[in-house]
């Protein structure tokens, strides 16, 4: 019955959109303050009913309702309540239906707290919201529906994936959406301009706290992501270039762009025209991967069961809101009045190369993303870009601009003085240096790529710090003094100053994987082996049964010089159900570096095939994404960016544009 | 600096990033791009040894041979021809006889690839793409057959 109910509630929420897409544009066309609240409503409306219909999903799965097909394809009443819960989005209409969760809590977000804003702006960016909810909710009810019944009902599921059965599989597809979905807003208030002609500082304060939480969330899905792959997949790598994550990397490359540049309109009221084309551009991307990851087209893990004719609508919604919005912004965008020129050497004149850097990057994942299948479409030619074209090409653009980071950042706005930075900067640059020159002698003859992107690390991260001492100890104040000036800095200085210092963190966690260990070797209980600076000795094997399936386990001992320092049981899971086995690797944590050991089914001599790795520094990785997430959300939390204070703010911002 | 400077300098510094970008995919380009073969296109296409390339089809029943120090090798067909394959290290989870499985590595003799990646279909549900549409040429897919558990 519930399920029926939930079905309803998606076609009400489907025509609550429509109503959303036309009620409140009509009503800003001709100024009819009523219709354009109806653009509210809807919004709250439409979300209230996605998330009674998500309700309903999830109460499917959670009771293992076996006469819903979605559920009888993806679970099984032995799972822990945990996966039965997030084997909700672990399918395709399911996570379709997540998507369009998350996008109607945003639209609500707008309705909610969009009051200071103007009133027709509002209404445009709300319809603009409504349609894309309109198009994503007529592709669920009509090609994906989750509520789908089965007869005669199966006694038992046929099991959700044992890959995605994994605490990863609950937190990665939700971030990542908040961050894909979070840039519809900015598209939205980007098409909303457009349509207005008409775009000011007052517009990049209110998009703002959107666009950072979108990227904060699209930071911590991605390096969520990363992190899952890198411990389930069983032989430590945790970035593929795979065409699904580059879809989740192209929207955190322009967004990341979109940020620094919605910065420059705030401060400067310049780049406009620039900073709506990098919002079309975030969410065109998380479209492009919505589109790469949903059709089939792709093989991969994150393409759930694949229906050509599913593919071709995503394909349709794709092409209208790109191409739509492109042919609004080229219609459009003259209308906007362009914002003055400024010195080169600048704030703003660093932020524009660093826009530069980013937009070449995220245009070369890109191109390596999209050549291949374009080639195979029109030669049939089959091909792969891997790694090596990305690191070349993404790789040197994104090390160059991290080397330039903490200058651009230690830039006055208007008139910078490159040559006080550059002084203030001789002490992480000597860093760099020396840390470049170490470890080029220490391994001669080892890969060239890890050493500079170490140093640069440690440049950027020294830079970073320096630059907040540097302010806040400008002319020699005592501590006290000294504190109180930290204290009284905008947060958003903070997020930036803290965001890149988790990029140098992060940074330095890659480029420390390529002085790690990796020892492939068959073992033998009692027989010690070294990896790294570890001994490790497996001490059994045995057999275990789990829930839903049973493990071979070898529990193993790590020694550092005698001492044991921790003990790890890395297995090998086999699903009955789904007749499927995965690794389940041993990681222990020590010093921020990892010991990673994966094991395949003993040899018949009792022998244990298994993978050692000893990565140093590898958790900076992770760690340094939270960093960059807490910063996003940090800055989020500046007083100058509250909605409450608009009024105040837009007096300010128009003495900066009197005084040019 | 007057507005023309301005100007220029801003033309200047978007032209000078975006020639490197597009000079780095060009470069990228030709060194670092892999082609997909069938065993039959690997034959009929007379790929020099020498070249690093994937390969895609099924492992041959049988064909498969682990010994000592965790080497690897095995055959993958298309039903009319095979190619050998060496591996060291160990192969995917779902790395079985008569499943779809992808290579990765050098063409060290006509018909011997030395492997360095090895992947394997994800899941019960589909097989890599290309080794579907290799097989579907050589008649040797069955819609359905082998998509279902």
């Amino acid at each position: 019955m519930i399920v029926e109910a939930g079905h309803f509630a998606l076609a009400l929420a489907l025509a609550l959109s429509l109503v959303q897409t036309i009620a409140p544009f009509w009503g800003a066309r001709n100024n009819d303050s009523r219709l354009m609240s109806v653009g509210l409503t809807t919004a709250l409306g439409q979300f209230a009913f996605v998330a009674f219909a998500f309700a309903a999903l999830a109460a499917a799965h959670l009771r293992s309702d076996f006469s819903v097909l979605n559920v009888a394809e993806n679970s099984h009443s032995a799972m822990p309540a945990i996966y039965k819960f997030s084997g909700v989005w672990g399918n395709h209409e399911g996570s379709m239906l997540l998507w369009s969760l998350i996008l109607a809590a945003f639209g609500a977000l707008v309705a909610v707290f969009g009051g200071g804003l103007p009133e027709r702006l509002r209404a445009d960016a709300l319809s603009v919201q409504g349609l894309i909810g309109a198009a994503f909710l007529a592709f669920i009810l009509f090609t994906s529906d989750p509520f789908e019944r089965l007869s005669p009902v199966p006694f038992e599921g046929r099991d959700l994936n044992p890959i995605l059965q994994d605490p990863g599989l609950a937190i990665h597809p939700p971030l990542l959406y908040l961050g894909y979905v979070g840039f519809s807003i900015v598209f939205s208030f980007a098409a909303a301009a457009l349509i207005e002609g008409r775009i000011d500082a007052a517009w990049a304060r209110f998009v703002r706290p959107f666009a950072l939480v979108a990227w904060s969330f699209l930071t911590l899905g991605i390096a969520m992501g990363s992190y899952w792959a890198y411990y389930t997949l069983g032989w430590g790598g945790f970035w593929f270039w795979d065409p699904v994550e580059n879809a989740s990397l192209m929207p955190w490359l322009a967004g990341t762009a979109f940020l620094h540049s919605v910065g420059v309109m705030e401060k400067r009221d310049a780049l406009k025209v620039w900073t709506i084309f990098l919002a079309i551009l975030a969410f065109s991307f998380s479209l492009l991967g919505t589109f790469l990851v949903r059709s089939g087209v792709l093989t991969s893990v994150h393409a759930f069961a694949s229906d050509p004719r599913r593919g071709v609508v995503i394909l349709a919604i794709l092409v209208f809101f790109i191409a739509g919005s492109l042919a609004l912004f080229v219609w459009r965008a003259s209308e906007l009045k362009p914002g003055g020129l400024f010195a080169p050497i600048s704030r703003e004149g660093s932020l524009v190369l660093n826009n530069l850097l980013l937009a070449t990057a995220c245009a070369s994942v890109f191109f390596g993303t999209i050549y291949p299948l374009a080639l195979e479409q029109v030669t049939g030619e089959k091909i792969t870009v891997g790694a090596p074209f990305f690191n070349m090409t993404a790789g040197v653009l994104l090390l160059t601009l991290v080397f330039l980071t903490p200058f651009g950042f230690g830039l006055a706005w208007k008139r910078g003085d490159l040559l006080a930075v550059a002084q203030r900067l001789v002490f992480a640059l000597a860093a760099g240096i020396v840390t470049l020159v170490v470890l080029l002698g220490v391994y001669k003859g080892g890969p060239v790529l890890a050493p500079i992107a170490a140093s640069l690390a440690i440049f950027v991260i020294l830079g970073s710090l320096i630059e907040i001492f540097a302010r806040v100890r400008r002319g020699g104040a005592t501590l006290r003094v000294a504190f109180a000036r930290a204290r009284g800095f905008p947060l958003s200085f903070w997020g930036g100053a803290l965001a890149h210092l988790g990029a140098g963190i992060v940074l330095l966690g890659l480029s420390a994987t390529g002085f790690g260990s990796e020892v492939i070797a068959s073992l033998r209980v009692g027989q010690p082996i070294n990896v790294g600076p570890y001994q490790v000795v497996v001490d059994s094997v045995g057999i275990r049964a789990g829930p839903n399936y049973q493990e071979t386990v070898a529990p193993m001992t790590i020694r550092s010089g005698g001492v044991i320092v921790a003990k790890i049981e890395p297995a090998r899971r086999r699903f009955a159900t789904r007749q499927m086995e995965t690794t389940e690797a041993g990681i222990v944590t020590l010093n921020f570096g990892q010991i990673y050991i994966s094991i395949t089914d003993p040899a018949d001599d009792g022998t244990i095939p298994a993978r050692l790795y000893w990565k140093p520094l590898v958790t900076f990785i992770w760690l340094g994404a939270v960093l960059m997430a807490f910063a996003g959300v940090l800055s989020l939390a500046d007083r100058r960016l509250r909605i409450g204070a608009p009024a105040r703010a837009r007096s300010g911002a128009g003495a900066v544009a009197a005084a040019e | 600096m007057t507005r023309k400077g301005r100007r220029l300098a801003l033309i200047s510094a978007a032209l000078a990033v975006i020639g490197a970008a597009a000079g780095l995919v060009l470069y990228a380009l030709s060194d670092n791009i892999v082609f997909f073969y069938s065993p039959s296109d690997l034959v009929e296409k007379h790929v020099a040894p020498g070249a690093r390339l994937r390969i895609g089809g099924l492992v041959e029943p049988g064909s498969v041979v682990k010994s000592a120090d965790e080497r690897i090798e095995f055959a993958i067909t298309d039903g009319a021809r095979d190619v050998k394959v060496a591996y060291q290290g160990q192969p995917p989870d779902l790395f079985r006889e008569g499943q779809g499985v992808v290579a990765e590595g050098v063409l060290a003799a006509p018909g011997l690839i030395r492997a360095d990646t090895i992947l394997a279909k994800h899941d019960e549900r589909y097989m890599p793409r290309e080794v579907v549409e290799s097989l579907k040429k050589q008649g040797r897919w069955q819609e359905g057959a082998t998509g279902k558990p």
